[in-house]
Formats: C-alpha cells, structure tokens, sequence
C-alpha cells in the first residue's frame, strides 16, 4: 500500500471544499451549468442517462481495505448500494444527487481517495497491472512510477486544459495485464544492458471511433528521465493537438497524420530542451516514493501445503483455483483473481454488501489489499495458498466465487444504453444472455480463453476492437444492431479484432457468438490452440461462412 | 439510438416533448405547459412543429437553475391521450434500466 502524506491530504481536503463551494453556487443559480460544467466534470461528475454519475478513482488499481469499506459507504449512503468498476480502474456510482456530492467526496477524502481528472480533458487516472509487486518476473513494481507520473500530472496547469483526454498505463511485466498498447501513452518498464531501469515508451494508440495501437516512440528512456519524455510527449500534443474537431483531437490521430517518425523527432527535439531541468528525477525522489510502498511481512510457507492438497479432491474447488489463482512471487503464497461477472449479472457490478465482506477477507487473507484489474475484476494480492481452500468457501456465499476469469463468460462491457447518454445500444443484457448461453462451466473450460468485450457505443469503453470477440452496438433506423468482430487482442501482442459481416439484431447476437464458438471448436487443430489463434491461423473467413450461411 | 447530445436541428416528426434532468438530484424531467418540469411524463407540455418545439426549448434552457441538458424527444401519444416515450432511449429513461440492479436481485 502507499501511505499518502500530509500535501495529498491537504489538496484531497482543500479539493473537496472548493467543490462544496461550486456545488453551492450551482445551485443557487451563481453559476449557469456552462460554467459549472467543467468543474464537475474536473471531479468525475458526468450527467447520464438517469442521474448524475460521480467516478471515483483507483489510482493503478490498489486499494486499502478502509477504502473499500469507504467506497461501499458511498454506494450505500448516496447511491442505491452498489458501484460499476470500469475498464480504467475506477468505480462509477450511477444515481449521485449533486447537491450530496460534496458530502460523497469528504467521506471519501478521509481515506485518501478522490474522483481528481477522471473526466475532462486531462491526465487521467494512471492505471497499472493489478499484480504489480507481486507477480513473479516483473521488472520492479510499476506502482511506484505509476504513482510518481500521479503526482506530477494531477492538477498540473500545463496539462489541465488539453485538446483532449489523456491516458498513460504501465506494465513491468512480459504479459500485459494493462492494456498498454491502446493507451495514449504506454509505458513498459524494462533494464537495458547495464541493468538500468527504464521504459520502452509507447504513444498514439487508442480505440473509439478510430481505433489505434500503439507505436514505439522510444526503445528506452532512463528512468530518471521519464518525467521530462512524457512531458516532451504532452507539449508537442498540447501544440499541434487539433482542438477544432472533438473526433479528431486524440493524440493517437496526431501521431497517425503526422507518422511516427516525424512525431518522434518532434518529441525529441522538445525533450532535449527540457531533459536537463528540475524535470530530471533525482534518486532520492524515487526511494521516498518506494519507501512511501508497504509490503507484507510474507511468512516462508510451503509451495504446496496440506490444505490445498485437501481440498484438490473436491472439483468445485478445483475449477476455480484453475482459473481464479495465479502464481506469486513469493513461495506459498497465490494472487486470487475475485470475478465480478456472476452468471446473469451486470459485468463489474458489486454491492455494498459485498464490498463490505471483501473488505473484511482482505484484512484476513491478503493483508488488507485489494487490487481492480481493467478486466473489471477484483483481486487479492497476497494470499498464502493454505488459505485458498476457506477464502473460495467465503467469496462463494458471496456470489464471488464463480470459476470464470479468462473464460468466455468473463466479459468486458460498458453500460451501455441502460445508463449512459452516450450509448446507442444496450451491452448489458447481452452480456448477461451470453453469461446464461455459456453457464455450464464444462463448455465454457472447453472452450478456454476467450475473451468476449461489448460497447454500446463507437466511444469502446467497452474496448470491443480488441476483444477476441467483439461486439459493438450501433443504432439502425431506430433499432439496436449489433457488428461483431473476431481476433482483436489486449495483451502484448495487441491486434484490433476484423468484421465478420453485416450487424445483427438483438434478440440474435447470442445466437451468432454461439455460431462463431462452434465454428472455433471445429475449426482448432487441437484443444490447446485458443480461439485468438485458430482466427489468426485461418483468417475471419471461415467464422463468417458459418455465421451467415444461413442467415 | 442516435443520442440527443448530437441533436444540432431542431426537426421534428411527430409529437414531442422537451425533457432534461433536474439539476440538484439528477433525475429525469420533463417541461410542462406550467413552465415548471415534472417527474411525471403525462404532465408533459406537447409540441407538434419545429416552431413550438423551438419556443419550448429556448424557455427549458432560459430555467438553468432548475434542470440541465434540455433536449426534445419524440413520444407518442394515443388515443386516449396518454403519453408514451417514442424510442428506446426515452423509454429507458422513464422506466429506468432494462436490467435488474444488483442490489436488488
């Protein structure tokens, strides 16, 4: 955990006071919503569909327990007792009263968590793997540059009024967990060869209406330098940026009309003005950082104690250490992957109750740690494997132990037309009639990894183009219609899925993801061979043939 | 359903009405001929032409203290006269979401 000090406590609390203000003056009529619309959305107040939705931030995905229990507060005080955790590590409260915001957000700044630059165009939320410190191999834990990169961006006047939203999440590991390649700013922290730390610098990439991956604007930058290169990045966005067209005003649509290449040299020669400054990042400013990241005091246990040795002969047990337990750096100890996506639920939704209960399973299995992955699942970093077999025993009175992570069943969706303004098309119930389609966890094992991502609209908070399968919903003449695509990806190797064919209705888009998955299952050469790698063995074409022959 | 946040002309094609959301707790409302806005989409003021439509419009958006985003939204209206949303979008906004909410189910 990193233990804030006394300036972050002091911006949180002189934050929510100024809000109060605003709030108060809006409501006196002081302030016309065109005054006060960016403020609040400077304070993750949007206006949807129903209400007010107030998103909060999880910077790089790591929570204290009190947290949890603060933002299961919120949800039950001030919402209708429960929260939508989103594909950036936030969590959404969806029926906010803004005249109660101010008072939301002083209970959340007595634990140190705010809703700071998770809308308007800013730096956002900088998000982060949520195995970060714990998963074996990883270059060093990524939070502590994460949460550097936090502190010089949040409220940085230079980068408060960009010509749009700005995204940066960083990896240490070989396996992207944090979708860096679709980021505006990607960072994956590497050594080069004299065993320095530092960063492969990724830029330009991005989904909605023009969906991009990210490109390689530099092999390594020095870890002491980072601050200096991404500002480089932010100055030439902030000057060539195009600020007349809202579709246009990406950075990942400048670096594309520019070229990589001449984008970089004007990086470059921007960086080289400001490398040498007050920017360059002495080491001491690193270990405060690092010393500011707790860590447990692990025990030295067995790799395979008599516990989970027990508990391997009862299946149910057994499906969900498969999928839900990851290796941990630490001998004897596992990361448990907590999937929000109950058969028939609304994907990443959890109610008070529940936060409340992890909360207190966190104290007692994962030393009062919980991290958001932007799978919209949770996670337990630090639970000794001898624990496994009465934690699943209490995650599943919860309705929190189904074995689906990585399954198909484990979907990314957005929400679709059933919350937000922006939507076209309803995600949510599609992804629960998919859930109920796939339910038996036989076939769904069967079919292994595959990983199903839903919008509603072109916007793809719901990162369809790079699901393995992804489903985008558009509106046709007054009716939802569904486009489906096959073979995008995520990870390291991260691809934007191709189109199968022409949109489908509604009531039919389960029944053409049942087609694309029987397809798979005869096409694949052998069970070991995912989904992803049958699509990109055989092209979209066969998958199409299957679905539309006859429809 | 296109959303009413990229509506730049005002055409109508049918019975329509001006809704928004209210602005200290959020929720949705709709204009009525009283020159208030109601929770209650039967109390709602109906327009039939780009003209009507506008004037309603310019008062909604003139009561900024009251309710943001105002937008015209078709509805219908039958025989008896009662009122209902005219698309998809206006439906889920009076009825609330397609789905059950999790703390309810």
């Amino acid at each position: 955990m990193y233990a804030y000090d006394e300036i972050d406590r002091t911006l949180v609390n002189e934050r929510v006071s100024e809000f109060r203000d605003q709030v108060k003056r809006r409501l006196s009529g002081e302030l016309t919503e065109d005054e006060f619309k960016i403020l609040r959305l400077q304070n993750g107040v949007y206006l949807q569909l129903h209400a007010y939705m107030f998103r909060v931030a999880i910077p790089y995905g790591t929570l204290a327990t009190n947290q949890l229990r603060a933002l299961a507060h919120v949800a039950r005080k001030y919402d209708r007792g429960y929260g939508h955790f989103t594909t950036r590590q936030n969590i959404q409260f969806n029926w906010i009263k803004l005249a109660e915001l101010p008072d939301a957000l002083a209970d959340l700044a007595e634990v140190g968590i705010h809703a700071m630059q998770t809308s308007g165009n800013n730096m956002r939320n900088v998000t982060s793997d949520q195995w970060a410190g714990v998963a074996p191999g990883e270059i060093e834990d990524p939070r502590i540059w994460s949460e550097l990169i936090r502190q010089h961006t949040t409220l940085h006047p230079e980068f408060s009024f960009l010509p749009r939203k700005f995204k940066i999440a960083i990896t240490a590991s070989d396996h992207d967990r944090a979708a860096i390649k679709i980021h505006d700013i990607g960072l994956k922290l590497i050594k080069n060869e004299k065993g320095e730390t530092g960063f492969e610098v990724l830029v330009g990439g991005g989904l909605g209406r023009t969906p991009f991956i990210g490109k390689t604007i530099k092999h390594f930058v020095h870890g002491r330098d980072i601050l200096s290169y991404i500002e480089a990045i932010l100055r030439v966005y902030n000057q060539y940026g195009r600020r007349d067209n809202i579709y246009k005003a990406r950075i990942k649509i400048l670096v594309h009309e520019l070229g990589i290449e001449k984008f970089s040299r004007e990086v470059e020669e921007e960086w080289q003005h400001i490398r040498n400054s007050s920017l360059q990042i002495d080491d001491e400013v690193i270990e405060d950082i690092r010393s500011r990241f707790t860590y447990p005091s692990y025990e030295k246990l067995p790799h395979n104690p008599d516990e989970l040795r027990q508990a391997a002969a009862d299946p149910d047990f057994e499906a969900w250490r498969k999928n839900s337990v990851a290796p941990h750096k630490v001998q004897g100890y596992s990361i448990v992957t907590i999937s929000l996506k109950p058969i028939g639920a609304p994907p990443g939704d959890a109610t008070a109750e529940q936060m409340d209960a992890l909360a207190d399973l966190a104290d007692k299995y994962s030393f009062g740690e919980i991290r958001v992955g932007h799978e919209q699942n949770l996670a337990l970093p630090h639970v000794a494997k001898r624990d496994l077999p009465a934690l699943w025993k209490a995650l599943d009175k919860l309705g929190l132990a189904t074995p689906n992570v990585n399954l198909i069943t484990d979907i990314i969706a957005c929400p679709g037309l059933d919350y937000c303004s922006l939507a076209n098309a309803r995600s949510i119930p599609i992804a629960q009639e998919l859930t109920r389609r796939f339910a038996n966890h036989e076939l769904a094992n069967l079919i292994g990894r595959l990983h199903i991502n839903i919008s509603g609209c072109i916007n793809a908070c719901g990162h369809h183009h790079v699901g393995h399968i992804g489903i985008l919903g558009v509106e046709k003449n007054g009716e939802e219609v569904y486009q489906i695509t096959i073979g995008g990806r995520a990870d390291e190797g991260a691809a934007l899925g191709n189109l199968i064919g022409p949109g489908v209705k509604f009531d039919e888009v389960a029944d053409v993801i049942e087609d694309v998955v029987e397809a798979y299952l005869a096409l694949r050469e052998r069970p070991e061979e995912l989904f992803i790698d049958t699509v990109k063995r055989l092209g979209v074409e066969p998958f199409k043939e299957r679905v539309y022959a006859t429809r | 359903m296109t959303s009413p946040l990229e509506q730049k002309k005002i055409k109508i094609a049918g019975p329509s009405v001006v809704t928004a959301n209210r602005t200290w707790d959020g929720i949705v409302v709709y204009r009525t001929a009283a020159k208030s806005w109601s929770a209650d989409l039967s109390e709602a003021a109906i327009v039939r032409n780009s003209d009507e439509a506008k004037a309603l419009l310019a008062e909604s958006v003139a009561d900024d203290v009251g309710a943001i985003g105002p937008y015209i939204a078709p509805v219908q209206v039958g025989a008896d006269g009662r009122i209902e949303p005219g698309n998809l979008r206006e439906q889920i906004r009076r009825t609330g979401v397609t789905i059950g909410q999790p703390a309810q189910v």
